[in-house]
Parts: C-alpha cells; structure tokens; sequence
C-alpha cells in the first residue's frame, strides 16, 4: 500500500545526511578561545598589512561590547566563544597547478560530493574557487579572468595584492558595528572570496566558490567582497555542504557586495550544510550577514535555495541607493527535522524610482520551524518607490510551523508596496492523484515541491538549478504526513 | 478483468460498501447508477486503492490477481485508471510534465527506458487532437484554474495518454455543458477497443445517451440493487431511484 506516517516516520529515520563524512587531512590550528592576542595571531598568520590587522582589532573591540540579538524566531544554545578554534588550515598551503598536485584525500572529498574538479573544470565556462576550511586550495580560468582585468581570488589574497579596492570597499556595506556577528566575523574571518569586475566588463562565466566546513570544532568566518564597477556584469554562485559532526558548528559569513552605476550582480547560492541528525542534535548554526549597495541604474538580484543548517539567520538585503535602482530577492528555504529557519531579506529604498522584488518560498516538514522576515523600508526621498513581496508557504506534515513578518516602512507618500501571502499544504488527495497516475510518494512530493518552487527556480543558472532540485528531493524524502 | 466479489469497505467506523458483487470483461461498457450517498464514488476509490477506505470483507481480482496489498501507484502501472471527480490543483506542475513523470514512471515499473522526447510529443500532439484540445493548455499548471469542464477534459486527456486496460470514470459528466459532454463522450468511444473496458459512474442518464454501455448497474445503500442494459437508464430516468429502494434485493 501506499504510506502510513508510522512508515514514513521510519523511512525518515534511517534517512542518513548523504554527505555526512569527514576528511582527515593534517591542519594547522590554533588552540580554542578568543582574545586580542588570537586576533593579532590569526592577522600575522595571513601575513596581513598593519591597517587590517588595526581593522580587525577594532572590529573586536566593538563585539566585545555587543550581546548576542534574540529576536529571531529560533531556539538554540548559545555557541561558547571562547570554545571555538579560530584559525585552521589545511597543511599543505601552497596553491597548485594542476589537480595531480592536490592531495588526493581532498580530491576524494570532492569526488563523494559529486563535484570532481575536473568535471567543474569541464562545466562550460565554471571556475571554481575552493575554499576547503578556510584557505583556498585551488583556483581556476584565473588567467581568462585576468585577460578581460576581472580579479577573483582568496580574500587573502586580495588583501595583499589588491589593498586599494579591499581597504575602499570592505566595511562599506556591513558595517563591523553592523550586528553581533558581522562584528565578529571583521574580527576573525578566516578566508573568503574577492571579486572585481572592471568597468564596462561583463564577465564571460559564472564565477563559483565551494565552502566546506570541515576541522572538528573551528567556526568558519568567510568574508566575500564583490565590487561590480560602473556597467559591468557578473552572475556569482555559491554552494555548501558540510560533513557530520556531533557538536554544533557556527558560521557566520559576511558577503557585501558593491554594484556601482550601471552594473549589475547576481548572487546564487545552494547551502546544504548538516542540518543535525534526526532527534535534531548537532547541525551547522548558519548566521550570515549578505548585504548588497546598488549606486545609480544598478541591480542586485540574490537567489538562494536553504536546505541545509539547524539554524539559519540570514537576510540577504540590498540598498538601493542610487536613483533607478534595482532589488532582488528569490528563496527557496527547506526545513526538515528539527531544523530551524528565520530568513528573508530588506529592502532599503534610498533613490528615486527605485524597484523590489521579493519571492519567497518556504517549505517545512518534520518538526521544523520556517520563518520569513522581511523589512520593505521607503525613505522620505525615495519617490516613485515600488515594490512587490510575495512570501509562499508549504507545509508537510502536522507538527511543523510556517511563519511570516512582513515589517513596512514607507515614509514616502508615492510609494507602492504589494504584499502577498499564501499558505498551502501537501494534501494526501494531490499524492493520491499523483499515485493514481502511477507516480510513487517520494516521486510525487518532489513533483509538487518542484512546482512550489518553480518561480525561484527558474532564476537560477542552469547547472545550479539541477543541483537545487536534486537537493530539494533529497532534503525533503519521506516526510509527508 | 476485474471481478469483485461480496466487497465490504468501511471508511473511519462507517461502512459503505456492503457486498458488491461485479464482473468487467474486455471490450464491455458498464454503467454504475444510484443516488447520492449509495456508494459509486467508494467503489471507484476502492478499486483505485484509496488508503482511507478499508476493505472488511471480500476481494477485488483485477486480471486474477489479488489488489488488497497492491499500492495505488502500482495499480495504475498494471492499467488501472480514474478519471476523478473533483481534480486536484498541483501548481507549477505543467499537465506535459505530469504526464510525461507518470508516463515514465509507469515505463520504470515495467523496466523501460524514458520515453524518447520526440515521441512523447507526438503522442501528445495525437491525443490532444482527438480530444480537441489546444495545446496552449498543456503548458498550464496542473489543473489551476481550470474550469468544471476543463479539468474533465484534462482527465479524459490524460486517460488517452496512459491508455489504461480499466478506465473508471467517476462522474465525468457532472459540470460539463453539453459540447464538453460530447467531446468527453467522443473521447471515450474513441478510445474503446476490444481489449479494455469503462466503467462510468453517473447520475443521470445523459452522459449514457452518448456512450451506450452494455451493462448499467444500480447501487443503493453499498449494495447492487439492480442489473440490466440501457433501457435500466431509461426506466430509472423516468421512474427516478424510489422505487428500487423499496424492492427487495436481487
């Protein structure tokens, strides 16, 4: 017959997190906790110039005084600060040539996670910087990139070759004051990617980065810039998956991106981190500040798609400063088990006939709880603002939660702002016509939930959105009540 | 084809099928008649395998073999279709893709590769011409939006396409004005060969005027009450259920 919730509840527990294994590769890592001296080590390590070593104090000085924010809709235990290592690199630093350089435990890392270099490498036109832990190992087509003046390397990297783009632009976006974490994460970030396209260019491929959390007990505090210069072009995707660990892990990344006049960004990203096992121990706390400044006739477009992590706290966002600007915000957020999610985006509209549009699709089951939170802000200067919020709600199952809070501020009388909201759940009537037309359950919630999801979908580039839908089946199987 | 023997089924503590007996051979048209609330939409379910219904008694044989313990899914593998009463919305999920997901589904089941895309729309083009249907429609969400008349068609359509051995059509003809109901009735004529069969679930009279079936069957309070061939419809047309529920049992 066809399910009973007593088989599906047993189906999902045996349901194993797929890329729940751990790489034994040699690292370096600095002993637990948090203090001046720690900053000022993990600056020297990286052998950054005095003015980020200065920057990074100052960031700590300011989340030394800061408290940890409470008004999410999620429940956890406080990660200790001083428990966590932060620094840790694999061993073998020096980048390579070639993949027969790369250590071979690393490669088969990759390869159980289905994304073997060289089939990224063959990908038309994906290079692939990854940062396994916090050091990139290996970056590609760099040289293609470089005839056309675009930079894409190591934040680190950046640092020191690039400091006048790096010193002029990071902090612009996110403050170090900004939040709890954005503060923490100015302090301490580790390695993340750099990006600058120059002006007038339209870069010739999408520009990629694979993070994996990896060393037992390090948080992880990437740091993402990417500067888009006046009327240029690039699309940025990003994609996550974890090993499994027992304790939590923290991350809290920090991505800004800079879209002067003209230009135009788009930011996709597939996170599949640990989400925690089935009684909801351990699982990645994904604490994320993405924040996008668009200047005059820029757009920004974020596409995310969240299967993964017990708790995410991310609101990618925009400023849409400059007049005619636009924003973009396309989600797709899975919670299973007893995961958790409070996510959404802000809009802040600063320039005249500045243009929003939000999409937002959550989907629960199990035992998790899914939030969105959304801030359409309309300064008194922004005339002619418009936006349009459209927050879609699945659930699976009777014991998981689907929360909205829209918040609206419009302090300009010209503005529109449409809001819609909806509330839908997986009938056993849509899996009986499914069944009766001969498709199975799992088929035929993966069937539904792709058709939920469509919309955002549809935004992502093409290789990407076979991963995410992948990714969606795989997160959601056997958990319709 | 099908045989049922003394079915009993009960949904919750209510039992609503209380011994049907029938037989559906190759090539027949069976008529399944009774007034609200007798149980021709259980049957359908039933035969269907609809997890709310359980069976208490008797047995359902479907080319000899027992359905009890078979899952929807694999009924409809096997050639068993519905066309439903009330059709589900499933938004986002265009009627090519579900088709072609169930197609394929069903082609798995019997160890058969995906059907080749070039094919699948050539069946697609057939079948929406027999049907008179405008292919615009097909890139529709499942369903959404469709009007009464639409969504049977959509269900007609999609029998054409699996092109089942036991077509059970639930009520097809309720909420069709009459140019739908005859290019529903159209559909299924068409689409009757020696080697399967319909059962249509109705009402009224109407739908039988367009497709003739060899057997109509009343059922009143989950029993058989009355067999014949068409002229029951007429009898039961004019005279309505009344006096059928007063007669003894047959």
């Amino acid at each position: 017959m066809a399910y009973t919730e007593e088989e599906l509840k047993k189906e999902l527990e045996t349901k194993e997190y797929e890329y729940g294994f751990y790489t034994d590769i040699e690292s370096d890592t600095f002993p637990k906790g948090l203090n001046e001296e720690v900053v000022i080590a993990l600056s020297k390590k990286k052998e950054e110039p005095e003015w980020m070593t200065l920057w990074r104090l100052e960031a700590f000085k300011i989340w030394k005084e800061m408290t940890e924010p409470e008004w999410a809709n999620i429940h956890y235990q406080k990660p200790d600060f001083q428990d966590i290592s932060y620094y840790s690199a694999p061993n073998k630093k020096p980048k390579y040539e070639s993949l027969d350089e790369v250590d071979p435990e690393l490669l088969d890392t990759f390869k159980r996670l289905g994304i073997s270099l060289d089939e990224q490498k063959k990908l038309a036109g994906v290079a692939v910087d990854i940062v396994m832990d916090s050091v990139s190992v290996a970056t590609t087509f760099k040289k293609t990139l470089a005839e056309k003046g675009i930079i894409f390397c190591s934040i680190s990297e950046a640092i020191k070759e690039h400091p006048e783009l790096v010193k002029k632009y990071i902090g612009s976006v996110v403050p170090k004051k900004d939040n709890f974490y954005a503060a923490l994460n100015s302090a301490v970030f580790s390695d993340g990617s750099f990006c600058y396209i120059p002006k007038g260019v339209r870069c010739p491929m999408e520009l990629s980065t694979y993070f994996r959390i990896n060393q037992a007990g390090t948080g992880q505090f990437e740091r993402t810039l990417v500067i888009a210069d006046k009327g240029s072009y690039v699309s940025y995707l990003e994609g996550c998956t974890a090993p499994s660990r027992d304790e939590n892990q923290l991350h809290a990344a920090v991505v800004e991106l800079i879209a002067l006049d003209d230009a135009e960004i788009k930011y996709s990203t597939v996170q599949n981190w640990f989400p925690g096992n089935k009684e909801g121990k351990g699982g990645v706390y994904n604490f994320v500040t993405k924040r996008g400044l668009c200047e005059r006739n820029a757009k920004i477009s974020w596409t995310q798609v969240e299967t993964g992590s017990a708790i995410t706290w991310k609101y990618p966002s925009c400023i849409l400063k400059g007049d005619n600007s636009i924003g973009e915000f396309y989600s797709i957020a899975v919670t299973n088990n007893f995961q958790q999610a409070d996510t959404g985006t802000k809009m802040v509209h600063l320039g005249k006939n500045t243009k929003s549009t939000i999409i937002s699709k959550g989907i629960s089951a199990g035992k998790s709880q899914n939030s969105y939170r959304g801030l359409v802000q309309v300064n008194s200067r922004a005339d002619n603002a418009r936006n349009f919020s459209q927050c879609d709600s699945l659930l699976m199952g009777n014991e998981c939660g689907a929360h909205t809070f829209p918040y609206i501020e419009a302090k300009n009388k010209s503005a529109q702002i449409e809001h819609e909201a909806t509330t839908s759940k997986i009938g056993e009537d849509q899996i009986f016509y499914c069944n009766q037309r001969g498709i199975d359950t799992e088929k035929a919630i993966a069937l539904i939930v792709n058709g939920f999801s469509k919309e955002v979908l549809n935004k992502l580039p093409m290789e990407f959105a076979v991963e995410a839908q992948k990714l969606l089946e795989i997160s959601l199987e056997g958990s319709v009540g | 084809m099908l045989k049922i023997k003394d079915l009993h089924a009960r949904v919750e503590d209510k039992e609503i099928l209380k011994g049907i007996n029938l037989e559906v051979k190759p090539g027949e048209v069976h008529a399944i008649m009774g007034p609200n609330g007798s149980g021709k939409s259980t049957l359908a379910s039933v035969i269907a395998g609809k997890e709310d219904f359980e069976i208490t008694k008797g047995t359902i044989l479907f080319e000899g073999e027992e359905l009890d313990e078979v899952a929807p899914e694999e009924r409809a593998h096997k050639g068993i279709f519905l066309s439903f009463q009330y059709p589900v919305e499933i938004p986002g999920v265009s009627v090519t893709n579900f088709m072609k997901t169930a197609i394929n589904e069903s082609r798995k089941a019997h160890g058969k590769e995906d059907m080749p895309a070039s094919k699948m729309l050539k069946l697609i083009r057939e079948k929406s011409e027999l049907l008179d249907i405008d292919r615009k429609f097909l890139s529709r969400s499942l369903n959404e939006g469709f009007s009464g008349g639409e969504k049977k068609r959509n269900e007609i359509f999609q029998m054409a396409m699996l092109e089942p051995k036991l077509a059970i059509l639930d009520e097809t003809d309720s909420g069709l004005d009459i140019d739908a109901l005859r290019i529903v009735a159209n559909g299924v004529n068409k689409l009757k060969s020696k080697d399967n069969a319909v059962i249509l679930i109705t009402h009224y009279q109407r739908l039988l005027e367009y497709i003739i079936p060899d057997f109509v069957h009343v059922i009143h309070d989950g029993k058989i009450v009355k067999s014949g061939t068409k002229e029951l419809a007429l009898e039961l047309e004019e005279k309505g259920y009344d006096w059928l529920k007063k007669e003894p049992v047959v």
